[in-house]
């Protein structure tokens, strides 16, 4: 399978959930996702970045289709999903995988991991019983366990051997894509520097497709074709992921830059005022302008559009397509 | 605030509600109450007549709506033994049944939360373990296994209390330890491990960094939080009050309320029971509907305002 | 003289050791960082200098603050230095605050045990120290609870409340880990403007190197229990001398450049209780020879306040050109 072409494509992805605020308050719409479009090439990684709440996660569900959309449509080679329960459904799960941030809740504690790894190959009534601990001896190995840990327990192994057995069963199914939500924030950093290694040897050596989400810009560098940028449920900036780190062209992404702590950091850090803002309580136009350095009235009351600059990346802002002047934002005031 | 309660009101109702339907089916299922109250010797004459009277011979769910209607409009109905108002039965044994249950309460509370505290405070030491041994005893051994054992050593033993009846204050003294003990080995318990909880958060370690002495940091920081999940069964302790001390009255032949309704149900009187259950369900709904309150008072994040900008 | 000196300070729990021996000195004014990964005992140095540890800790050592012995010292001396001379702050500030309590309450707390500042007095400066600390609306945040703030704006109180105590120097462990990275900026950019306005000692705790190279002077890397590394920042980043610094080096995923393989360090930290005999690196390390298993290696000076703890430290210590990072 050579990489390129794209095999999953995502339009428009809407999420409403009805939050309830306060203990008798009436409940609230929140947009969890506002509007996502993605694609998933083939063999290849899209990073998709964010803080805490932007949405990122539940794109990763809708992606795979474990959560169903209010609005867009997930196709994957060309096809609609299918409806969730549905047979088809089901077999299209075998070929997409998800792996969480929290190895050890991923797993079951009283099942050692050897029996974990067979359980998709068991569920999909994939290959033969009689090949069954040759295959999972051999995706042990391709996660850089050694086979007689298989028959250890999750509470015996490290973190980060956690992972690679999380890692190892999501492959069991041969999937054509894998979703990675916050997969090595859990980790230490030498143990993060080995599963990101670890997802680029399987790339190369499955062509797995991925989306790799993340709040942490230098990984999803280290591992990224692609990279996405999303702000409250919407993608803000799309890009080369060196091109993107190097020229943030949307402010919020250039904050993100600047926020990454690394020695020889030259410059004034750009810091952002404020939090980052409740999806219940979402601003007016662009959902960033009350934190934004350059925002100006405009900005306040039309939502800028993700569209293409003339280099071919995808930005959401007004002022960085030109549209306007550069202001000087909103964070004199306080945000609610 | 007057939404919250006007829902807890009206869940309350719905209790109370479920609980009479249910006891009344039980006990007209459970046997005919003409036949057991007129004796099984009587006349059927005599039967039909007692069945007339106190309308048993009509449809049962006539009898149901009737009697649901009659305590709407606050008629509890009259005891089929003597022909008294239930609810006068019922409230003349009350005090008697309070003078047990409210000195046990005092006793479970005021030994039940600092052996609790204690306990958690000196964790894995001697006292702790022989705190929670007692408290493990305390929990396991019924009521009634208790109270005979207390009458066998104080009363026939020693001799130094009586071990039945309600003629002095003295009579009262081994129902009163009996419950109480029973009721502190619970609350040591769940003291125990709300503060050992609590002792573990972070936010205790922050006031040590601060500089605050231990104790300040055990009654200022510590007890105000275990004091959330212990108000709870503090609470159900409450609720417990009328009819919490049936096994005991009857081990002591102490003529509360308890005693009434072990009397009311073995002859059907299906007034005095429904009475009974009644002022139960009342209890229990109001000592759940105070410890609701009490949670906003102890917890802000409970009585977070609607809207209110985080 | 330095403000802090700890000495061969250890710690154990059940037998199983924590810290096996820090030898560390703080000046006064300075910034250290204290890099490691989790359990390397990087917190629990600083919680068994305040004598914040659990009482089952078996501690030893010393440490000494402006002439004072900590280990062993009574309750009522220690009462005084916690939160008067040094303060900490903590990686969760959501559970590190009382969430019974209001806000102001928690640092008005602080003031009367400290400054004997109670009534009025107490609560104008606690609403000054939280104008300091950059929480908007500041009288009005008095009477909120930590639940109503957002995590970024209860470290902040956090902050607000070590101040309280107007302490010499500041213990903040992992203080950004738990917190978005625009927020995490705000808050590093925070300790740094204190430091400058008011002259406070920092020692910052931290997994992430990149966090207390943007922060700190002097940083000292831990590896189970022991330092196996000291070095003035840009020294450290240009020269790092100890397989395992070199190793936490290159596992940081670089900001620009090609894209390389990172080097991970193979296998994982020791536990506790199977301690390698020597070297407690020795296992992961690509320079291990015999006489690593031999003995716990010492410090020893590399260069002007540099240390390294590694017997080979002769032949892989050639300083490196410069580590992307």
């Amino acid at each position: 399978m050579k990489p390129g072409g794209a095999l999953l494509e995502a339009e428009g992805l809407v999420r409403r959930y009805a939050m309830r605020r306060g203990f008798f308050g009436h409940a609230v719409e929140v947009r969890a996702v506002d509007g996502v479009s993605l694609k998933l090439e083939r063999g290849r990684t899209l990073g998709l970045v964010g803080e805490s709440g932007c949405g990122k996660s539940t794109t990763g569900r809708l992606v795979l289709g474990m959560e169903m959309p209010d609005a867009g449509r997930v196709s994957f080679e060309g096809a609609t999903m299918p409806q969730p329960g549905s047979t088809a459904w089901r077999k299209l799960r075998a070929r997409m995988q998800m792996v969480f941030q929290d190895p050890l809740g991923a797993l079951d504690r009283r099942l050692p991991i050897a029996t974990q790894i067979a359980e998709p190959l068991d569920i999909h009534a994939i290959g033969a019983a009689s090949d069954r601990s040759a295959r999972v001896e051999a995706l042990l190995r391709a996660v850089g366990l050694r086979p007689d840990q298989g028959a250890r327990y999750p509470h015996e192994l490290s973190g980060g051997q956690r992972q690679r057995a999380v890692l190892a069963r999501a492959l069991a199914t041969d999937p054509a894509v894998l979703v990675c939500d916050e997969p090595i924030s859990a980790l230490d950093v030498s143990i993060q520097a080995q599963v990101m290694n670890l997802l680029l040897d399987l790339q190369e050596q499955f062509g797995t497709s991925m989306l790799f989400v993340s709040h942490d810009l230098r990984a999803v560098r280290q591992v990224s074709h692609r990279v996405a940028v999303m702000y409250l449920g919407r993608i803000v900036e799309e890009g080369e992921p060196d091109a993107v780190l190097h020229d943030p062209a949307h402010p919020y992404t250039r904050a993100l830059v600047s926020a990454i702590p690394h020695p020889g950091r030259t410059g004034q850090r750009m810091v952002l005022q404020g939090d980052p803002p409740n999806p219940a309580d979402r601003p007016s136009g662009c959902a960033f302008h009350p934190r934004c350095p350059v925002a100006n009235s405009f900005c306040a009351r039309e939502a800028p559009v993700l569209k293409p600059r003339a280099d071919g990346r995808l930005i959401a802002c007004h002022v960085a397509h030109g549209e306007v002047t550069a202001g000087h934002g909103f964070t004199g005031q306080e945000a609610a | 605030m007057l939404r919250f309660i006007a829902s807890r009101l009206a869940r309350a109702a719905l209790t109370i509600a479920m609980v009479v339907t249910f006891a009344f089916i039980v006990l007209r299922l459970s046997g005919d109450p003409a036949q057991i109250i007129m004796g099984a010797d009587a006349p059927p004459e005599a039967v039909d007549a007692f069945r007339t009277a106190w309308g048993l011979d009509e449809p049962i769910w006539v009898q149901y709506f009737s009697y649901f209607w009659a305590i709407l409009q606050g008629d509890l109905g009259r005891s089929m033994r003597d022909g008294r108002d239930a609810i006068v039965l019922v409230t003349e044994r009350i005090p008697a049944t309070l003078a047990l249950t409210l000195p046990a309460l005092a006793i479970k509370i005021c030994l039940g939360i600092p052996a609790g505290i204690y306990a958690a405070l000196h964790r894995n030491s001697l006292a702790d373990r022989v705190v929670m041994i007692i408290a493990v005893a305390g929990f396991t051994v019924p009521s009634f296994v208790l109270g005979l054992l207390l009458v066998l050593v104080f009363a026939v033993q020693l001799g130094w209390l009586p071990s039945g009846g309600q003629e002095s204050w003295r009579h009262g003294i081994l129902p009163v330890i009996t419950l109480g003990l029973g009721g502190a080995a619970v609350l040591a318990r769940f003291t125990r491990s709300a503060m050992l909880e609590v002792l573990g958060q972070p936010f205790i370690r922050t006031a040590s960094a601060k500089g605050v002495p231990w104790r300040a940091v055990v009654t200022g920081h510590a007890l105000p939080n275990a004091a959330i999940p212990t108000v709870t069964i503090i609470g159900f302790m409450v609720g417990t009050l009328i009819a919490g001390a049936v096994v005991v009255e009857s081990v002591f032949s102490w003529p509360g309320v308890g005693r009434l309704l072990v009397v009311a149900v073995a002859n059907r009187d299906l007034a005095v029971v429904q009475c009974i259950l009644l002022l139960v369900a009342i209890t229990m709904v109001c000592a759940n509907l105070i410890v609701d309150l009490l949670y906003g008072l102890l917890d802000p994040r409970l009585r977070a305002a609607p809207g209110k900008a985080a | 003289m330095p403000l802090v000196s700890l000495t061969g300070l250890s710690v154990a729990f059940d037998g199983a050791p924590a810290l096996r021996g820090i030898d560390l000195s703080v000046a006064k004014g300075e910034a250290v960082g204290l890099v490691g990964e989790s359990g390397c005992g990087k917190s629990v140095t600083w919680l068994a200098a305040l004598g914040l540890l659990p009482n089952k800790a078996r501690i030893s050592g010393s440490v000494v603050l402006d002439g004072q012995e900590l280990i062993g010292a009574p309750p009522a001396i220690l009462e005084k230095v916690r939160g008067g001379r040094i303060a900490m702050i903590f990686q969760d500030p959501a559970s590190s605050l009382n969430p019974v309590h209001r806000i102001g309450k928690q640092i008005t707390e602080a003031l009367a045990l400290h400054r004997n500042m109670v009534g009025q007095a107490a609560r104008s400066e606690a609403k000054r120290l939280l104008d300091l600390v950059g929480i908007p609306d500041a009288s009005r945040r008095l009477d909120a609870y930590p639940h109503e703030l957002s995590g970024g704006q209860n470290q902040r109180v956090m902050i607000a409340i070590a101040l309280a105590g107007q302490p010499e120097l500041l213990v903040a462990d992992e203080p950004t880990t738990a917190l978005d990275v625009t927020i995490q900026a705000q808050i590093l950019e925070l300790l740094k403007d204190l430091r400058r306005h008011m002259g406070m000692t920092l020692v910052l705790i931290s997994h992430d190197l990149g966090v207390v190279a943007d922060s700190c002077e002097r940083v000292a890397v831990m590896y189970a229990g022991r330092i196996v590394e000291e070095a003035p920042i840009s020294r450290l980043f240009s020269a790092a001398a100890h397989p395992y610094t070199q190793g936490l080096l290159g596992a940081l995923p670089p900001m620009d450049g090609p894209r390389r393989r990172l080097a991970a360090i193979p296998g994982g930290v020791p536990e506790p209780w199977a301690m390698p005999p020597g070297c407690a690196f020795a296992p992961r390390c690509a320079h291990r020879v015999a006489a690593c298993d031999a003995g716990v290696p010492g410090l020893i000076p590399l260069a002007a306040s540099h240390r390294v703890a590694c017997l080979q430290v002769a032949q892989v210590a050639m300083p490196r050109e410069s580590v992307p990072a």
